[in-house]
């Protein structure tokens, strides 16, 4: 045996993604999700201007990346997609209530919780990027 | 190794090469981003041959049946012959064998062909008059009906070429005609489920075809059809719809009336408002979208937060101009 797939914790398991369920598990998440964010007064302002189909392509870039799969962007990338935000005032708070959207619909979708504090916590990797500090 | 063709060329796709991979490598023309399936912006078609299945993973049904896949997902297993989105368009002549008014700013517009004419009512094409000029319409009718395609079209002040259909096209004419686009038609799958039909204007036309083919396809499900204009007198065939909804049990139309003057049997107001005022639950709800830009971007959002799922809501891009 190998230990090329230990957590760091001693126990052999599979990356985040393959034990979310992949694919299937964004596209599971991907309209519960985003009609949460649309319906959540405190961030909706931001996506008025976005075309709700190419809006469910990025959505499923964010899941993907939120979920540990694969993907292309940078740091850089993440600055640069929220750069027109952040003159629309976007701050922790509104951070805070996309990464909360994001748990309540894994909630729903029963995803277990230590699965959730997982992809919370790639999203936290990611916040200084995406408020341009 | 597979050959790929596109128009007069030929690739070859290596062994461990997606399409995309090999189209890049022969430094064709195609637009890409992601390269894992999710942003859609490598779609092409193959016309001739079903794609692989993972080539089409997470695309729209309607986009599945003709044939279109992601270049980046896809590893050929044949040769491959394929349509890049901008390719230029293969035209066919037809001849107009009906212009007449619809009311009073809306021509009907029938054109014949000598061969069948294939396509998914909903669907679009492009006209071209003889000097090169191109605007895209929506077909109204379905493919069972001869080798004809119905279109409406309104009047617009200052269109040149709306002005050329209404004003210089005449009965015998010919115009050459696209090959048929777009993905917003009915599918005959889940024939229970609620179909919503939204339009403004002219976006009656393919909301009618689609009309026609769920009815014919003995679709079960309620049907929805609101139809709406600022003046009564922007709105048509009303009587023909009237006479649907007599005929079929699941079948419901309401014309919309949004201006001061409203008739009885007229929903009164916008028609996004009255159709959302009308169906409070989409949920599961398959929803066709037509017509003035700001209603199909305020719907496809609506739709989607009163339930509807976002692979199940259709609206066609061209429509961006107003027609
Ligand atoms: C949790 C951390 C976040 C990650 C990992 C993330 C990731 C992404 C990704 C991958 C895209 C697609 C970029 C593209 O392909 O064009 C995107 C776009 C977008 N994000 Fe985020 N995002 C995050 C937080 C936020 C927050 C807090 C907001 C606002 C409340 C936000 C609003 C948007 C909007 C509006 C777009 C679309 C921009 C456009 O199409 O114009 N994101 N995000």
């Amino acid at each position: 045996m190998t230990d090329t797939q230990n957590n760091g914790e001693g126990i052999m398991s599979k990356p985040l993604y393959e034990r979310i369920g992949g694919e299937p598990a964004v596209n599971a998440a991907v309209d519960i999700f985003y009609r949460k964010v649309l319906s959540d007064d405190r961030i909706n302002r931001f996506f008025d201007n976005v075309d709700m189909e190419k809006q469910a392509a990025k959505q499923k870039s964010f899941l993907t990346m939120a979920f540990g799969g694969p993907h292309n962007y940078t740091g850089e990338d993440m600055r640069k997609g929220h750069a027109h935000l952040l003159k629309m005032g976007l701050d922790d708070s509104h951070f805070d209530a996309v990464v909360e959207n994001l748990g309540a619909t894994l909630e729903e979708l029963n995803v277990p919780q230590e699965l959730i504090t997982e992809v919370v916590a790639i999203c936290e990797t990611t916040r200084n990027d995406v408020l341009g500090r | 190794m597979y050959k790929l063709t596109i128009e007069e060329n030929t690739y070859s796709c290596q062994p461990d090469e997606t399409v995309l991979d090999a189209l890049l490598r022969e430094n064709v023309n195609i637009s890409y981003a992601c390269k894992k399936g999710t942003c859609h912006s490598c779609m092409v078609r193959s016309p001739d041959i079903l794609p692989p299945q993972a080539a089409q993973a997470g695309l729209k049904n309607t986009l599945k049946k003709h044939n279109h896949f992601l270049a980046c997902l896809c590893h050929p297993e044949q040769d491959m012959v394929i349509k890049l989105p901008d390719q230029s368009e293969f035209y066919t002549q037809g001849t107009v064998v009906a212009n007449e008014m619809l009311n009073r700013n809306t021509l009907l517009l029938i054109i014949a062909f000598k061969d069948a004419f294939e396509f998914n009512a909903g669907q679009f094409v492009n006209l071209q008059r003889p000097d090169g000029l191109t605007r895209s319409y929506s077909i109204a009718n379905t493919p069972q009906e001869s080798n004809t395609l119905e279109f409406h079209i309104r009047r617009l002040a200052n269109g040149r070429f709306s002005e050329w259909l209404h004003d210089e096209l005449k009965v015998g004419d010919t115009v050459a005609v696209s090959e048929p686009r777009g993905h917003c038609f009915y599918l005959p799958e889940r024939s229970d489920q609620g179909i919503l039909l939204v339009g403004t204007g002219t976006g009656l036309a393919p909301l009618a075809g689609i009309l026609t083919d769920a009815l014919a396809h003995g679709h079960s499900g309620p049907i929805y059809l609101f139809h709406g204009s600022r003046e009564v007198e922007d709105l048509y065939r009303i009587d023909e719809m009237r006479q649907l909804s007599r005929q079929h049990e699941n079948f419901h139309y309401v014309p919309c009336v949004s201006g001061h003057h409203v008739p009885e049997g007229f929903g009164h107001g916008r028609v996004n408002e009255v159709a959302l005022s009308s169906l409070t639950d989409l949920k599961g709800w398959r929803v066709f979208l037509c017509g003035h830009p700001e209603m199909v971007n305020q719907m496809k959002k609506m739709t989607f937060l009163k339930g509807a799922a976002s692979a199940d809501i259709y609206a066609d891009a061209f429509l961006a101009s107003p027609s």
